[in-house]
């Protein structure tokens, strides 16, 4: 009762997508931990870790496609909220690592010591608690969203506009997180960290709960938007985003709909930050580059915006392929990237899943028609009797 | 006859020969006493040495001049066998001797073969005056100037009395206003009756610039009590000068961001602003307009090298058209499928730029390409107190006329016509027989054309490399919303406006939170007019 409950409420592929990842959790860390490394099922630390790092940008993907797929709003800088949630992680990771750092100071990090700082900047009081930074990486991106967007959406700036200052929106920040004064590591960013909540970063066994967390973050986020777009405030969203004059005129606070899809998009983009960083083990600037945040966009749009099932298709697809080819043929990523932008832009624009649902769909009514069609010529010669 | 002849003939060239042996022989004789002068410095004692240099001095023979001041620097040295003097160069454990007179090289010498020509401070000041009497009295005009410029950098007390004679002979204007300047600097340096002070103040206030200011600064610590107000006057109104100066090299830095900007962004206010196409691939364009000045540079190089200072004019209609050719082709093949899906064209025009950057990486390499100023682009000119290079002064101008042939284009062709038409009101346009897709193929082409003429200006004062246009993109699409979309004058205030505030910024903020500052303030400006400084009004906005 409960599942067809949950199946009513989320939509059926959701709840099964949902049960996957929780299953994916709990499955992949038990094949890297307790088979031997020559079984033939043995998930290899690194893959791991890889996975775990696709699932981070798939969740990412799911927030972009909250906001874009569900609302209009092509945000070409998600990546900066999952930079600023990436950092909060990383702060915590730094304090963490201690007096153990090459210059072995107990407080300060090792480039405040090379930069010749004398006490911990204010902002940097409290990362040295776990649920601290958790709280920062959360609410950072989405104070800045809800700055951003409170003003954006209220002086209705909107399509392009909105795609380009959120653009500039990411370039200042990653402008600013070069500077060595910001205090944030500068050029060089976080990196050399040590443990987790005590227990070592490098270890098999962190890098498998690291994905496990990354998964059920993802299953989570999965429930949590999918309730979003299915209730009523979620028909609203999609109703801004095909009509939004239409839908202010009919009395509905347009700038508040989106406000709210717009912070609770960057606080999941957040969470997919703070997890990345552990398990790539290091954060710097770069994150903030417009390209990262234009790339996320392609993620979705390959896995079809709109969907929810879509984003994380699209994100691990895209990033499978950017690691094989990058290896393989390192000129040629770029051209592959650039002609996916093409191609499905002009070919595929509601993407791979959302093209898979139309088949199904249409094939759905085609047998409806040929049963309907049949139905009738079973009944034609009853009405000819 | 014809032995009177002959015998004539060679009286003559008898004559000619005595005359010209002569000649030389009293020549030589000069260099001759020049010799012994010289020679003469090593063994005296100090006062008899001042007494040899102001002798030489007397001379008035510029030859001197090296020998004194290798005196002054401690670089004269006396061979002990023959007592022949020298200026030597150190060269490892022993010297390189070098004629004190003639300059030539005259072989090695170990250290302990020669002695140092001593000097003291009373004997510098001598060779100072000396020096500065010798070359203020040149024939030459230039030498004069630069020997006045010397004194006027480094002012003495002792260089009084050369300046007075040379002022009192000069006749060459120029050189007679430096020589008063230095004059006046000298005159403050010495301990002079304060009225000649005060007039040298004066003189020094005039000319003016930083060296002056230090001057002053400098007379002010030992100046009397009557002097200090007008040394305090004075040393205000330079810093007042000063800044004035600051501030108009300020805005000429301002300008000439400004014009890069409105280069960058100029394309794309065609294609953003009148076409509302989001190009991304704007950049790319750019860069490829700045690799074909780099390849028609490499064929001159190689082929024509007397061609290079035509370099940039024989690129500039080739960018053009190898642009505009890839524009068109992009419209023809992606964009026309895309009309009316801005966010779409945005991501496929992405696809494009990253397809394109890889394609000139491989092709030409990932690093920096080398394309040289031709001649006329190359140095710069004082004017006042500001320094404006030639190659930033011509980006403006070049800015600026593709601003003039766009206006006039948009606003007095058949062509311009139709593009506003189209843009306008496409169906009525369509009506009215104007070949829309044509038309749209055109400006978009037109407008990539110009970002390839804009990459010919930049690959002047950029690095061109394939991630040139990464670096104009966003500042271009914020200079085209920022001026308002659909209007090239925006375009240029726009471009302007950006480029003075941002170099207003950099002293107070530094270069980079300058920069995020004036994003941060179009973040915020686009809030109070999403459309711009210059909005479209009307029918045509809704649409």
């Amino acid at each position: 009762m409960i599942t067809s409950f949950l199946a009513k409420a989320l939509g059926r592929n959701i709840v099964i997508a949902a049960a996957i990842l929780l299953a994916l959790a709990a499955l992949v860390p038990a094949l890297n931990l307790l088979t031997a490394p020559d079984h033939a099922l043995h998930v290899p630390t690194y893959v791991v870790s890889l996975f775990g790092k696709y699932l981070t940008y798939a969740l990412l993907a799911l927030a972009l496609d909250l906001v874009w797929g569900f609302c209009g709003i092509l945000s070409l800088g998600h990546a900066a909220f999952f930079a600023l949630g990436g950092y909060a992680m990383g702060m915590y990771l730094m304090r963490q690592i201690g007096a153990r750092g090459s210059y072995g100071n107990p407080l300060l990090p090792d480039f405040m010591v090379f930069l010749n700082w004398k006490e911990l900047p204010w902002f940097w009081h409290g990362f040295d608690k776990f649920w601290f930074a958790a709280l920062m990486a959360v609410l950072v991106p989405g104070l800045l969203a809800f700055v951003f967007g409170w003003f954006a959406f209220r002086s209705r700036v909107n399509g392009v506009y909105l795609s380009i200052i959120t653009q500039a929106m990411t370039f200042a920040l990653l402008l600013a997180f070069f500077r060595n004064d910001m205090g944030f590591g500068g050029n060089n960013g976080l990196t050399d960290f040590k443990d987790i909540l005590g227990f070592n970063i490098q270890s098999n066994g962190t890098r498998s709960a690291l994905f496990a967390a990354s998964a059920i973050a993802l299953a989570l986020s999965l429930v949590i938007t999918s309730g979003i777009v299915r209730s009523k405030y979620g028909k609203i969203l999609i109703g801004v985003r095909d009509a939004e004059s239409r839908t202010r005129f009919l009395g509905y606070r347009v700038e508040h709909m989106k406000l709210f899809a717009f912070v609770v998009s960057a606080m999941m983009a957040g969470v997919a930050g703070a997890l990345y960083v552990p398990q790539v083990g290091i954060i710097n600037p770069g994150e903030f580059e417009p390209a990262n945040s234009i790339e996320v966009v392609i993620w979705t749009a390959v896995g079809g915006r709109g969907t929810l099932i879509g984003p994380i298709v699209g994100a691990i697809v895209v990033n499978g392929g950017k690691s094989i080819f990058t290896a393989a043929f390192p000129e040629f990523w770029l051209f592959a990237l650039g002609g996916l932008f093409v191609l499905v832009t002009l070919f595929l624009p509601k993407g791979i899943v959302g093209t898979a649902r139309q088949f199904v769909e249409r094939r759905k009514e085609y047998r409806k028609a040929r049963e309907a069609e049949a139905a009738a010529f079973a009944a034609e010669p009853q009405a000819a009797e | 006859m014809h032995a009177r002849l002959i015998h004539r003939f060679l009286q003559c060239l008898f004559a000619t020969v005595c005359l010209m042996v002569t000649l030389l022989a009293t020549d030589l004789r000069a260099a001759d006493d020049l010799r012994v002068m010289v020679d003469a410095l090593g063994g005296g004692n100090f006062q008899e040495n001042q007494k040899q240099v102001e002798a030489l001095a007397r001379t008035g023979d510029p030859k001197v001049v090296p020998a004194l001041e290798a005196l002054a620097e401690g670089d004269l040295y006396q061979r002990k066998i023959d007592g022949i003097v020298f200026i030597v160069r150190p060269a490892g454990s022993s010297f390189k001797l070098i004629d004190a007179l003639t300059g030539e090289e005259a072989g090695e010498e170990a250290k302990a073969a020669l002695e140092k020509i001593k000097v003291n401070n009373g004997l510098r000041r001598t060779i100072r005056a000396a020096l500065g009497g010798l070359t203020l009295m040149s024939p030459d005009v230039a030498v004069r100037l630069q020997a006045a410029g010397t004194i006027l950098r480094t002012p003495s007390a002792d260089a009084l009395e050369g300046l007075d004679a040379a002022l009192a002979a000069e006749t060459d204007n120029a050189v007679k206003v430096v020589l008063g300047q230095a004059r006046a600097a000298s005159i403050l340096v010495s301990d002079r009756p304060a009225d000649e002070k005060r007039a040298a103040v004066a003189t020094v206030v005039e000319t003016g610039g930083r060296d002056s200011l230090s001057l002053l600064s400098a007379a002010l610590a030992s100046a009397d009590e009557s002097l200090r107000p007008d040394i305090e006057a004075g040393i205000k109104k330079i810093d007042d000068q000063l800044a004035i100066w600051a501030a108009g090299q300020n805005i000429w830095y301002g300008l000439s961001l400004g014009s890069v900007l409105l280069l960058a962004a100029i394309g794309l206010a065609i294609t953003f602003g009148v076409m509302g196409i989001i190009n991304m691939a704007h950049g790319e364009m750019v860069m490829l307009g700045a690799y074909t000045t780099f390849v028609v540079q490499q064929v001159i190089r190689t082929s024509f090298p007397g061609l290079f200072d035509w370099s940039l004019a024989i690129a500039l209609p080739l960018a053009f058209l190898v642009t505009g050719a890839v524009g068109l082709v992009m419209e023809r093949a992606i964009i026309r499928f895309l009309y009316g899906r801005p966010l779409e064209t945005l991501l496929a025009t992405w696809g494009v730029s990253l397809i394109l950057q890889q394609a000139v990486r491989s092709i030409f390499g990932p690093t920096n390409q080398e394309v040289g100023n031709p001649s006329w682009m190359s140095g710069a000119f004082e004017l006042g107190g500001m320094t404006i290079t030639w190659n930033r002064l011509w980006i403006i101008v070049f800015a600026l006329a593709v601003f003039v042939f766009l206006l006039f284009l948009l606003k007095k062709t058949a062509m311009g016509l139709q593009m506003r038409a189209v843009t306008q009101n496409r169906r009525m346009a369509s009506s009215m027989g104007i070949r829309t897709p044509w038309v749209d193929a055109l400006t978009f082409a037109l407008g990539s054309g110009i970002a390839g003429i804009a990459g010919v200006a930049l690959s002047q004062i950029d690095n061109v490399s394939p991630n040139l246009g990464q670096g104009y993109i966003i500042d271009s699409f914020m200079v085209v919303v920022f001026g308002g979309v659909g209007n090239l004058w925006g375009t240029l205030v726009g471009a302007f406006t950006l480029g003075i505030l941002n170099k207003f910024l950099e002293p107070y903020a530094g270069a980079v939170l300058g920069k995020i500052l004036v994003l941060v303030l179009i973040i915020l400006f686009i809030q109070k007019r999403p459309r711009g400084l210059f909005a479209l009004k009307g029918r045509a906005v809704e649409a």
